[in-house]
């Protein structure tokens, strides 16, 4: 058996897992300690069962993104490489900041060399400003990590805890490898002692599988792995029910993923039936990273948002004040209006109508043209963002004339609905978008059977320069000499054998499927002749459901 | 923790990774490469303000606005060039729409070498992605006063003739001088056709200025200039071959130089045009370009291999700068003189020319017969070129007065009477109504 455990804003949900089918399920509503957020629910599905028969535990956890956006990390200092460029002075407001010279150029070559003294009096800099963890990131590391890894091996070993931006990704972009790496020391110390905590948890409980923590890509990574990159572990519950939503309703063509909140509605894409990635890396409260994630974007509107009327027109969300009436609660809901349309069956019908009666009377209608009112609105707003967010996916740069002139846009063909409050949003959201909207049974619980189904992942960038004769593993830190006539094959047999390396250190299974996702390979001429090839690969073990879930 | 840009700059960054002219053309598919990774490394665009778009794609209609394609559009250029002159209509588009405060076209390929008769490639351009953008934002949004301001080391004589008569066109070129380089032109007494003297004014500059050079002719002429002009708009041909590294040309300009050229020039639009040091020259010059436009410190930009003070011109150099300067300023406050001294009572006056496409190794001879009055006049323009073609078209720019129009529409009834033209295709091309007429044999 497998648990899925999802720890969301309000709510964990739990599932237990046989033979890939959710066979138990439970939702306890969020504690103010995280640890036991986790435990009250996971005691209550595990009542009667063996815990020896639990083979795999994973865990969707807010606590690095909340220890963010709270502004609880640790104190870290940067020292970094920039070399010339954007000024960057503005990073003193955020965090500590020591810049050093030298500088690594865009072909990863060394132009200024390091000055180590310079190096030494930044790590006592740091110790002066109290940090305890620190973030090293130079320009274009990526394409040359000898500067990151020479400052480390000088001032790194004094603090508790180094981020070197080169591990972090393959990905060009300086800031938000300087943010990944800041929050990623932020928040290594919360998540080793929650690591710890959790694993004593565990044992007490006889239960001894192997833990795995869910990333914001859809896929998971051993939990001590995480140790590793902790930050990655951030912003996975959109990915949660993204993937629960993929395991409950198969799809191999455009489609919509809506994941229906109390609050919000996440907003999902799937292209050819997989979904899409955010093209840079993900954002968490203000920073932008580098961290993969899927595309995931909020609409302010879910199943027990406020309705209101201002200066006479319905205005609903952002706002929630509590659950739906018809539910119990005090305030008029979206939820409301479709139980009195007879669109959602459970529920109080009396007490919907009760909850709408002041909006109905106040606007001069009867309770069902009220209901009618709300029910089009929602739809609007909802159908109005999805065509926002399709717009801006539709409209995404690209760089080569044949995929300017044929590359794919996204036409969904359907729209898969989970989350509590789904069944009164797919008939409006159907009516409006003129595509079928389905609900999968089990819809209530997709975002823990994602968590539960998901499979470790990992990425990895080569950069081949046969001009300059190097290869660069950006993530691995290696860079090492190539022939002149290294070639695309050899590029991607070194990608693959060390993506699967990785994996394995990642808690993953060697035989999960790998694919390249990123290929370029251009011509280096100098002087009217070719004198080299850059070739760049990124590759991937391909986000999915776990095949081996029978087992 | 987002940095926010003081302009909002729209930037359209085409690199076409898949196009070249030939694989070790100057102009092929790495030549954007390094200025991609240096863009996407300095985190361009993740900055609040500066927005990235995809380059819409141009027509051949807008083309014709433009262009007398012989023997025709579909002949004479490929998607790449549409996309590149598409991609420059999206910049102005989005400024003039109000999305942006600024624009930046970084596209390929380039456009300034393009004339108004396209034969075939000159100086790597087909057809002129900045006319192309201009003739189309004059049409949809009737902006009447343009000044171009072409920085490219190479003088940009093809938009130069586009614009010869057309006195709502300033156009400035700032170039090595041709008597050292391609296209062996500029020189400073090519100052405008008959009806627009004195509104193209070119500057020739030493091999190895500088800087220093570069901000003199700025500051102390085309600044100068178009605030007497009062230009609507101001487009700048970003051409970064002046750079110290460039491999065709030999000059001494810097990343920082070129950022603070285009800082004070402070264009709505800027455009890509030439600029072949791929490595050492355009990452950075873009980065300082891009900066500059969108209102933020560009300080820090420079090449590593940069020194300050390495590339001072001598003192006789920067004299003969400022002699320069002088003498177009002049040119400039004289025009109405010069127009007079030009024109006399001519109602006609003819132009003739041989023109070269070094790219494809074409001659071409071009007559022009052009009417002489205050708005752009039209003209019956005759090209023939040694491939056998042979052009005659009238052309009614989008400024003529109806009294022009009407004799130019007159005119090409005469030509089309007048069945007896050598094998020759006719053409109409109407800037008034925006009509383009093709007849072939």
């Amino acid at each position: 058996m497998i648990i899925g455990l999802d720890m969301g804003g309000t709510h964990t949900d739990v599932a237990l897992l046989e033979n890939g089918e959710i066979y138990k399920k439970t939702k306890y509503p969020r504690q103010e300690d995280f640890l036991e957020s986790i435990l009250i629910p996971l005691d209550q599905i595990m009542e009667g069962e063996d815990p020896l028969a639990i083979e795999r535990v994973l865990l969707s956890t807010t606590l690095s993104t909340n220890a963010i956006v709270e502004g609880k990390l640790g104190k870290v200092g940067m020292v970094l490489e920039p070399g010339p460029g954007l000024n960057l002075d503005y990073l003193n407001s955020i965090f500590p900041v020591c810049f050093i010279s030298g500088y690594i150029d865009h072909r990863g070559r060394e132009k200024f060399s390091l000055d180590m003294d310079e190096v030494r009096s930044a790590g006592r800099h740091m110790k002066e400003k109290g940090a305890q963890y620190l973030g090293i990131v130079g320009k274009f590391s990526t394409r040359n990590p000898l500067h990151e890894k020479k400052i480390y091996e000088t001032i790194g070993p004094s603090f508790s805890y180094s981020t070197l931006g080169h591990t972090l990704s393959g990905n060009l972009n300086y800031p938000r490898r300087i943010y990944t790496s800041y929050l990623n020391s932020g928040v290594w110390e919360i998540y080793k002692q929650f690591l710890k905590a959790i694993k004593y948890s565990l044992g007490e409980r006889k239960i001894k599988a192997p833990l795995y923590i869910l990333k914001a890509d859809g896929g998971t990574l051993a939990g001590d792995a995480a140790l590793l990159r902790p930050v990655e572990t951030v912003l996975s519950g959109p990915a949660a029910s993204i993937m629960g939503a993929m395991a409950l309703e198969d799809i191999e063509e455009d489609g919509i993923i809506l994941d229906i909140g109390g609050t919000t509605t996440d907003i999902a894409f799937l292209a050819d039936g997989v979904p899409l990635f955010e093209p840079r890396g993900i954002e968490v409260s203000g920073f932008k990273t580098l961290i993969r994630g899927l595309y995931s974007r909020p609409c302010g509107v879910g199943g027990d948002s406020l309705v209101e009327l201002k200066d006479g027109q319905l205005k609903i969300g952002p706002e929630r004040l509590g659950p739906a009436a018809a539910f119990g609660g005090s305030s008029p809901t979206p939820t409301d209006a479709m139980v009195i349309k007879g669109i959602y069956k459970e529920g109080s019908r009396s007490k919907a109508i009760e909850g709408l009666k002041p909006l109905a009377d106040k606007k001069g209608v009867s309770v069902e043209e009220m209901a009618d009112m709300i029910y089009e609105k929602t739809a609007d707003i909802i159908v109005e963002n999805i065509n926002r967010y399709l717009g801006e996916v539709n409209s995404r740069p690209v760089y080569t004339i044949h995929e300017l002139l044929h590359g794919k846009k996204l036409a969904p063909q359907k729209v898969i609905l989970v989350g509590a409050p789904a069944p009164a949003f797919a008939e409006p959201v159907s009516k409006k978008l003129g595509i079928p909207c389905i609900l999968p049974e089990g819809f209530e619980a997709a975002n823990a059977l994602g968590a539960a189904l998901s499979r470790v992942t990992t990425e990895l960038t080569v950069v081949a320069d046969t001009q300059e004769r190097t290869l660069v593993v950006g993530e691995e830190g290696i860079r090492e000499k190539i022939p002149s006539n290294f070639s695309k094959k050899d590029a991607e047999k070194v990608l693959f054998s060390y993506l699967r390396e990785r994996c394995i250190k990642m808690g993953g299974d060697p035989s999960s499927p790998m694919e390249i996702i990123e290929e370029e390979e251009f011509n280096v001429v100098r002087g009217f002749y070719t004198s080299g090839k850059i070739i760049r690969l990124k590759g991937q073990i391909k986000p999915g459901i776990r095949g081996d879930y029978g087992a | 923790m987002v940095l926010k840009a003081k302009n909002r700059l729209g930037l359209v960054f085409f690199p076409a990774f898949d196009w070249a002219i030939s694989s070790t053309h100057p102009e092929r598919e790495e030549r954007l490469l390094y200025t991609r990774d240096q863009v996407e490394e300095e985190g361009l665009f993740d900055i609040d303000g500066i927005i990235e778009y995809n380059p819409k794609m141009a027509s051949y209609k807008d083309v014709q606005r433009v262009h007398l394609c012989v023997p025709d559009e579909k002949s004479r250029m490929t998607e790449s060039h549409l996309i590149s002159a598409g991609g420059a209509i999206t910049a102005a588009e989005a400024v003039i729409k109000g999305e942006v405060d600024k624009a930046f076209a970084l596209v390929r390929p380039p456009g300034h070498h393009a004339m108004r008769v396209v034969h075939g490639a000159r100086g790597f351009c087909n057809i002129n992605i900045e006319a192309v953008m201009i003739n189309y934002i004059r049409k949809h949004y009737g902006i009447k006063k343009i000044a171009i301001v072409d920085t490219d080391c190479h003088h940009g004589d093809g938009t130069q003739d586009i614009y010869w008569n057309d006195p709502d066109t300033l156009f400035i070129s700032l170039h090595q001088d041709g008597r050292t380089l391609y296209p062996g032109s500029g020189y400073t007494d090519e100052i405008g056709g008959p009806n627009a003297v004195g509104y193209t004014l070119n500057i020739p500059l030493p091999p190895g200025t500088s800087d220093e050079g570069f901000l003199y002719a700025l500051d102390n002429l085309i600044l100068p200039v178009i605030e007497e002009f009062q230009p609507e708009l101001i487009i700048n041909s970003a051409g970064q071959d002046n750079h110290y590294t460039d491999p065709i040309t030999n000059m001494n300009f810097s990343a920082s130089g070129y950022a603070t050229l285009n800082d004070r020039l402070d264009p709505h639009i800027a455009v890509l045009e030439g600029g072949y040091s791929i490595e050492g020259a355009l990452p950075y010059v873009n980065t300082g370009i891009i900066l500059a436009m969108a209102g933020l410190d560009y300080s820090n930009v420079k090449e590593p291999d940069f020194e300050p003070g390495r590339f001072r011109e001598t003192a006789r150099v920067m004299e003969h700068i400022k002699d320069v300067c002088e003498e177009v300023y002049r040119t400039w406050k004289n025009r109405s003189k010069y127009r007079q001294k030009m024109i006399k009572d001519a109602k006609y006056l003819k132009e003739r020319r041989s023109i070269y496409y070094d790219t494809d190794g074409i001659s071409e001879s071009r007559e022009e017969i052009i009417k002489i009055c205050d708005c752009s006049g039209y003209s019956i323009l005759t090209s023939t070129s040694d491939r056998g073609y042979t052009i005659r078209s009238v052309i009614i720019p989008w400024n003529s007065c109806p009294k022009c129009h009407k004799e130019g529409l007159e005119a090409f009834e005469k030509i089309r009477e007048e069945k007896g033209f050598p094998s020759g295709i006719i053409c109409l091309q109407d800037g008034i109504n925006d009509i383009f007429i093709r007849e072939t044999p």
